[in-house]
Formats: C-alpha cells, sequence, structure tokens
C-alpha cells in the first residue's frame, strides 16, 4: 500500500498556503513532515543554541499543522527544531507544543528526539578513531573540540523512525539530515528505497519542486517502485523539469546524495509526467554502506568581533581608496602595536570597500567609479575587551586618516554615533566529519511525555 | 569574447553546506556549446581551487560546478553568507574559443 507524506513546506518560520494544506489533510496523508533548520543562515545560530525564525510567526503556523494533525489522525514530525537542532531548541519547540495543546484542547503523545553530542563524547570518540573527516575538514584536536559551544549529529531515517515507534502523535527532533524525516515511515513500511530518498530530497522544500514555491504544501507518495509528488495548491504544477531539478539545490553533487548508512544515486532516475500537475519518478537506487554513520556539525567561539563603517563622499579619497586602506593599516597596525601591546596573530583587521568590492573581494573583475564608499572595518580579537579596544583606535583613523602627511586632516562621515558596533561573539563551523556507530540509536536520545489536555 | 553570462540561460549559486559552493548554470540551447567552451583552469584560478568539480546534466541542459570555500561560511574572513553573489564571477567569464 502506497504510504503517502505530506510536506507543508521546507522549514516551520518559511509558510505555506492554508488552503493548500487543507487539500493536503484531505488526500488522507501517513504522516505530516516538516523540517525547522538548517546550517544556511551560518554558524552563529548552532555557536549559540538559538533559532533564527521569530517564536510568533513559528507558533501561528505550528498550531496550523496541529489542528491539521489531528484532522488527519496522523502523527506530525519536525526535525532539526529551532534552526540549529540543539536539545534546548527541541524542548522549545516542545513548551510551544504543550502550549497549543492546552489552548486546542488535545491529548498527545510527544516524542523528543536529542541529536546533541557533549565534548567529552567527541573527543572520546575521536580518540578511538570514529571520526571520519569529509572534505574539507578543519583540523580538530581536544582543545578544539573541547572549545565547541554545541555538536549536534544528523540524525537519520532509523533515529526518526525509533521515535515514530513509541507511538507518538508529535515527534520534535533535534539535527537531522533534510529528507530523514519524510523518508523514515515509507523506508519502514518496504517502500521502495531508492524512491524514499530521492522523494525525499525532492521533498524537502516543500513547492520548491513546483511552479508555485510559495504555496509550500506538496504530497509525495512513495510505493514499491517509486514515488510522485503532486503540489496541493490548485495552480501550483510539477514538471520532470521543476522535479528533477532539484536535485541540484544546495548539493555538490547532483547525482549522489550521501546519508546516514547508506547513498543514493539518480543517474538511472526516469521522470514522467501524469494528469493533474504530478509527476512520477522510478529508477533511483540506495546503495546501503557496511558501517552506520551520522554526519557532525560543530561551532566553536572564535573570538569577538567590532566594526565601524565610516562613508567616504570626497573624490580625491573616492579614486584612491585603496592606497588610503593600505596606507592606513600600516600605519594603525604600528598604533595597535605600541598602545595595545597586540601581536598580529591576536587580531584581524578586515577591510571591506561597500560600492567597490566588499561581496567580491580582490576576485570582483569590474573597475567601477562610485560616487561614495563605504569603508566597513571588521575588527575580531580573542575577547570582547580587547576588540572594543581595538575599534577605540581604530576611530580616528577611519575618521581622519589623510592621503599624505602634506594636507589638511580630512573627516569623513561616520553615520552614527558611537561609530563602533559591537557585533559580540564570533563562532565558526569547526566539524565537517562523520561518526561511526556501532548502533544507530548510539549518539541519540529519546524521550516520551503525554500531555493530557482533551 | 563571448562571456558565460551572454550565452547561459541563468546562473545561479548557493552554499552546499558551510564548506562548499555549488553554481548551476542552466545553459538552454547553448549546453553543448558552454560544455565545449568553459574554461575550467580559469574558473578553477578564480575561485581559488584545484580541486573544482563539473558535473554534466544533458537531460536539463545544466552545467553544474561545485568547489570548496576558501573562507568556511561565516568564518571570519567570509564576504556572503549565502554564497549566492558568486554566480556573478561564473557570468563574467569568458569561453574559450571553440572550432
Amino acid at each position: 500500500m502506497p504510504t503517502r507524506v505530506l510536506v507543508p513546506c521546507g522549514v516551520l518560520g518559511l509558510g505555506f498556503d492554508p488552503a493548500a494544506l487543507d487539500a493536503g489533510v484531505k488526500a488522507r496523508p501517513d504522516i505530516i513532515s516538516i523540517d525547522g533548520g538548517s546550517t544556511d543562515s551560518g554558524p552563529f545560530y548552532l555557536g549559540t543554541g538559538t533559532s533564527k525564525y521569530a517564536r510568533g510567526v513559528c507558533r501561528r503556523q505550528w498550531r496550523a499543522l496541529m489542528v491539521a494533525r489531528a484532522a488527519a489522525g496522523v502523527p506530525l514530525v519536525m526535525t532539526t527544531c529551532g534552526t540549529c537542532g540543539v536539545a534546548a531548541m527541541v524542548d522549545e519547540a516542545y513548551a510551544m507544543t504543550r502550549e497549543l495543546a492546552a489552548e486546542l484542547g488535545q491529548t498527545l503523545t510527544i516524542a523528543r528526539l536529542y541529536s546533541d553530542q557533549s565534548p567529552d563524547q567527541i573527543i572520546a570518540a575521536h580518540h578511538q578513531s570514529r571520526l571520519t573527516p569529509l572534505t574539507p575538514a578543519p583540523v580538530i584536536d581536544e582543545t578544539r573540540l573541547a572549545a565547541m559551544t554545541h555538536v549536534v549529529a544528523l540524525a537519520g531515517a532509523e533515529q526518526i523512525d525509533a521515535a515514530l515507534l513509541t507511538g507518538a502523535d508529535i515527534v520534535l527532533a533535534g539535527r537531522a539530515t533534510d529528507t530523514a524525516g519524510i523518508a523514515a515511515l515509507p523506508l519502514r513500511r518496504g517502500e521502495h528505497p531508492g524512491g524514499c530518498w530521492h522523494g525525499a530530497k525532492i521533498g524537502e522544500c516543500g513547492a520548491f519542486c513546483s511552479n508555485e514555491p510559495a504555496t509550500g504544501v506538496i504530497m509525495m507518495t512513495f510505493d514499491h517502485d517509486g514515488f510522485t509528488v503532486q503540489a496541493m495548491a490548485p495552480k501550483a504544477t510539477c514538471t520532470p523539469q521543476s522535479v528533477s531539478a532539484h536535485m541540484l539545490y544546495e548539493n555538490v553533487d547532483p547525482f549522489e546524495l550521501v546519508e546516514p548508512g547508506g547513498v543514493l544515486d539518480v543517474r538511472a532516475a526516469r521522470y514522467e509526467a501524469l494528469s493533474g500537475g504530478r509527476v512520477r519518478v522510478e529508477g533511483s537506487h540506495w546503495h546501503a554502506h557496511e558501517e552506520y554513520t551520522v554526519k557532525l556539525e560543530g561551532a566553536y567561539l572564535a573570538g569577538y568581533q567590532t566594526m565601524i563603517l565610516a562613508m567616504i563622499r570626497e573624490p580625491r579619497y573616492v579614486n584612491e581608496i585603496e592606497a588610503w586602506v593600505a596606507d592606513m593599516l600600516i600605519t594603525a597596525r604600528r598604533d595597535i602595536a605600541s598602545s595595545l601591546n597586540l601581536a598580529s596573530e591576536d587580531y584581524s583587521l578586515d577591510v571591506r570597500l561597500v560600492g567597490k568590492n566588499a561581496v567580491l573581494g580582490t576576485r570582483e573583475p569590474a573597475q567601477s567609479q562610485p560616487i561614495e564608499i563605504g569603508v566597513l572595518l571588521m575588527m575580531t580579537a580573542k575577547d570582547s575587551t580587547t576588540a572594543r579596544e581595538l575599534a577605540d583606535v581604530m576611530n580616528p583613523y577611519m575618521l581622519h586618516h589623510p592621503l599624505s602627511a602634506q594636507e589638511a586632516l580630512p573627516t569623513f562621515a561616520f553615520p552614527y554615533s558611537p561609530a563602533s558596533v559591537d557585533r559580540g561573539p564570533l563562532y565558526e563551523f569547526g566539524l565537517n566529519h562523520v561518526l561511526h556507530l556501532d548502533d544507530p540509536m548510539q549518539a541519540f536520545r529519546l524521550k516520551v511525555d503525554e500531555v493530557r489536555c482533551g | 569574447m563571448v562571456k558565460l553570462g551572454d550565452v547561459a540561460q541563468n546562473i545561479r549559486s548557493k552554499n552546499a553546506g558551510p564548506f562548499w559552493i555549488t553554481v548551476d548554470i542552466f545553459c538552454g540551447d547553448h549546453y553543448q556549446d558552454i560544455c565545449a567552451a568553459l574554461p575550467m583552469a580559469r574558473l578553477a584560478q578564480i575561485v581559488g581551487q584545484s580541486d573544482i568539480r563539473r558535473f554534466e546534466i544533458p537531460e536539463l541542459q545544466v552545467l553544474k560546478v561545485s568547489f570548496v570555500r576558501t573562507a568556511p561560511q561565516g568564518s571570519r574572513f567570509d564576504r556572503d553568507m549565502h554564497g549566492a553573489q558568486w554566480a556573478v564571477l561564473f557570468a563574467d567569464v569568458s569561453l574559450v574559443q571553440t572550432a
């Protein structure tokens, strides 16, 4: 019997067409699955263990999904809760779910799946050679691993299924692969494995694989031979082109996708247009690996940052901006060494010329003649006090540094006071490794609760 | 010299995880010409990586190029969190002359 997975949109917080969600519920799904995160917004969220989306927005959308779940009478899964998928974000989603259950009068079994790895666990795994670097892998040692503020392992279908098998009405999962929450149920029910993983990849961004991406809602129907995808908004249609093109999206390799436990190969996939804007896909293969590995993500505190933006309009300075920057930096670095007693490896100054090459830097191919330039100076030091002191030393240079010693001091435009902005802690991604497991649940933890509000 | 951006239908770039950028070149009717004329060595030089991966997808008339970021996403010297502006560099690349 086919397995129908309803995907409301690519990530909770992005939004979906309510009418399309209703149509999806009426089409009798076996499960509703949505993702709650990604690394795509940068290392800050994992570094701090926080979410990117506004709570009010997520709450409103989650409420609609809880209502849809009750109407459909099937499980609802959210993977990578709260952008980064750390335990605190899973618990935050749990608190929100409890609040809404009370509001809606729902009695629920809720399973929480935790993906967090303690520094001690990861250091032990490192010593036991259970970490394998991917390309490119940041250099790791005990000191760096101990400095990680958060490490999470990406759960696959096995861990999501373990959570579903508790009989949960709602599964709130920590970090997981984008596909795990979609692939888990059809895989357990014996649908075509290549089809399960391929369909999960196509469906992970909701209606992105259709001509109406903003409507969000799609239905993935999996069976023994492959899968069928259908967008649920009335005007939204999928074509073989729009569906197959999604394999390109945010993927290094358009033909293969590595998941915990194996790799998907779509080279032999065939895409066929069906009536009603649906697309049928068959022919993809799943190759199980002998060893079971999960990918790790980790972020560490890399320093503290301050920034200053100075606007320069005076044509002579705009025309000679590169010479000005070079001279300003040489003079300022001498000052920093003597007045702050900082060695060059203890801090960095990074100038980005807004209007000239702030995005592409030295790779910028165009030679422009801007009327004004924003000089954005990023200062990074090991602690916040030093980062602020750097900004204080740099402030007069950014305001007054002259092109030559023979001229009166210029004064550039600071757009606000104070001119320096504390960016606070800077986090960086510090792991691109897989962790070898003897059992898929070895690095994960489940907690099941009953919430009675009926 | 013909530039890639002059003949391709659309060029998009994006992070593929925090350590890679991937560029999708939607070639349209110029697929064969672009496959033959895209200067890979020059692209490797521009992005600053020798390990630059190229995939041809004739069914979609797409040429895909992936490479490791010189600055990982969000690290101290990264200037483009989502990597979506790298497409501009590819659009500016001159295609090599083919017979």
